[in-house]
């Protein structure tokens, strides 16, 4: 890398910048993504009654199933996988709007732009703190929401599993979209018309398995394709969300 | 690749800068350079352009023809990256986290400054006290004043200042002075926009003036 060295009195000078450029000063991208990290969940913690709704939204939905179908164990625990999956899709969506709103409001991502690490990967950071903030809490309570449902003891782990691939693949498709729709004002239908087309299919595949498991099938492949997507996804994502944000940013 | 001791390009330059907004000319051509040690002072009225040509330098924006360069080197996210420190009308901070907690995370970005922290930092523009308080619950000066530590407390050495001086006492409008001073004295330059109705330190500053 360019070095630029400058002799600079270090008496009179209190701001050293013969330092600026040399590469080795910059802190790592382990260390930024650290930083990041540390900062999105003490955000979270501060804001730790907002991130409570998604959660009773899925126990309320929950509980309200079997008032109105009616409290029969055979007919909710067919349906419970499948119910569990939309709830949790559709738990997820109001806070995946949010995503970059406040940073491109207040200016924070003109300074992820300008900072010396990859974009990408600080968007790839920031979607593994959402996940872990938002969706990762309704993922511990399913057991007590499968309960609600009857779902059969033997499906409730190829749920969790489903969940554990469907989600942040979710996560990484919205994360995407809300990018590209962070700079239009009431951007929340629109994010959500984008984004339908786009979870469909794993709603699909995520059906596919828990469906499968239910029957005593074999389970492995929907899974697997999910595994693949979510890998696809973890590679191509950050780079279209990174180029999205310079296009926020910009605009 | 730039040998130490090189002959010294401008830290930064710009050939025949010129940037449209849908086929209307928003400013340019422009030719202009910023060495080490050196202040330039843009000009112009409210509309002027002002703060899109530092968009446009910081790489927010691209331009829509000319050529900008770090160090003789044409601008790309490498040259630019890590070397140039934004103050927009923006905060650039988080409203919720504390100036402590915000600087961090910068810091964590960007890396310090030799001998800097947080506390330094907040103490060299004089509202250490706030340092733990949200920041939404500071004034516009006083935001504006941590922004200023940020500039103090991370390392690049091109500052682009859109309008520091908005929103700041006589006081702040003196301690953005000495900062720019000191940036300058360390072999650091730093481009100013403003609009001209606050009176400037460094007399040998020199201008850009950009017309509507």
């Amino acid at each position: 890398m360019a070095s630029l060295t400058q002799t600079v009195d270090r008496g009179t000078g209190t701001m050293d910048v013969t330092a600026v450029a040399r590469s080795s000063r910059r802190p790592g991208t382990w260390r930024a993504c650290r930083a990041l990290l540390r900062r999105d969940f003490v955000l979270a913690w501060r804001r730790r009654g907002e991130l409570f709704l998604p959660l009773l939204y899925a126990v309320i939905v929950t509980a309200l199933f079997p008032f109105a179908l009616g409290p029969e164990p055979e007919l909710l625990g067919r349906i419970a996988g499948g119910v569990l999956l939309v709830i949790v899709v559709l738990a997820m969506l109001p806070a995946l709007e949010a995503m970059f709103r406040a940073d491109l409001e207040d200016g924070t991502l003109e300074q992820w732009l300008l900072a010396p690490q990859p974009l990408a990967l600080l968007a790839l950071t920031r979607v593994i703190a959402h996940w872990i903030t938002t969706v990762l809490p309704l993922i511990v309570v399913m057991p007590l929401l499968g309960a609600l449902l009857d779902l059969p003891m033997k499906v409730l782990p190829i749920l969790i599993v489903t969940l554990l691939l469907a989600t942040p693949l979710i996560a990484l498709l919205g994360a995407v979209l809300s990018a590209l729709a962070a700079g239009a004002r009431r951007s929340g239908i629109l994010l959500a018309l984008m984004l339908l087309p786009l979870v469909v299919p794993v709603v699909i595949f995520a059906a596919g398995a828990i469906a499968a498991a239910q029957s005593g099938m074999p389970y492995l492949a929907p899974l697997t394709w999910l595994a693949a997507a979510l890998v696809l996804a973890i590679v191509l994502a950050p780079l279209a969300c990174a180029a999205a944000l310079r296009i926020a940013v910009e605009s | 690749m730039t040998p130490p001791h090189a002959p010294a390009a401008p830290l930064l330059s710009a050939s025949r800068l010129a940037f449209s907004r849908n086929d209307e000319p928003v400013f340019g051509p422009l030719n202009f350079s910023l060495g080490r040690g050196e202040t330039v002072l843009v000009e112009g009225d409210n509309g002027s352009g002002k703060t899109t040509l530092l968009r446009v330098l910081a790489g927010m924006l691209p331009a829509s023809s000319g050529d900008i360069r770090f160090d003789g080197i044409p601008a790309s996210r490498d040259a630019r990256n890590g070397r140039v420190l934004w103050l927009g009308h923006r905060t650039g901070m988080n409203e919720s986290l504390s100036p402590r907690e915000n600087l961090a995370f910068l810091a964590g970005l960007y890396g310090t400054r030799a001998g800097q922290n947080p506390d330094t930092a907040m103490a060299a523009v004089g509202i250490e006290a706030w340092i733990d308080e949200p920041l939404r619950t500071l004034s516009a000066g006083q935001k504006k004043r941590v922004g200023l530590a940020r500039l103090r407390l991370l390392p690049g050495d091109i500052w682009l200042l859109d309008e520091p001086y908005a929103n700041l006492d006589r006081y702040g409008i003196d301690l953005v002075n000495h900062l720019v001073a000191e940036h300058c004295r360390a072999g650091g330059a730093a481009l100013v926009t403003s609009h001209g109705a606050v009176r400037f330190a460094d007399p040998n500053a020199r201008h850009i003036h950009l017309v509507a």
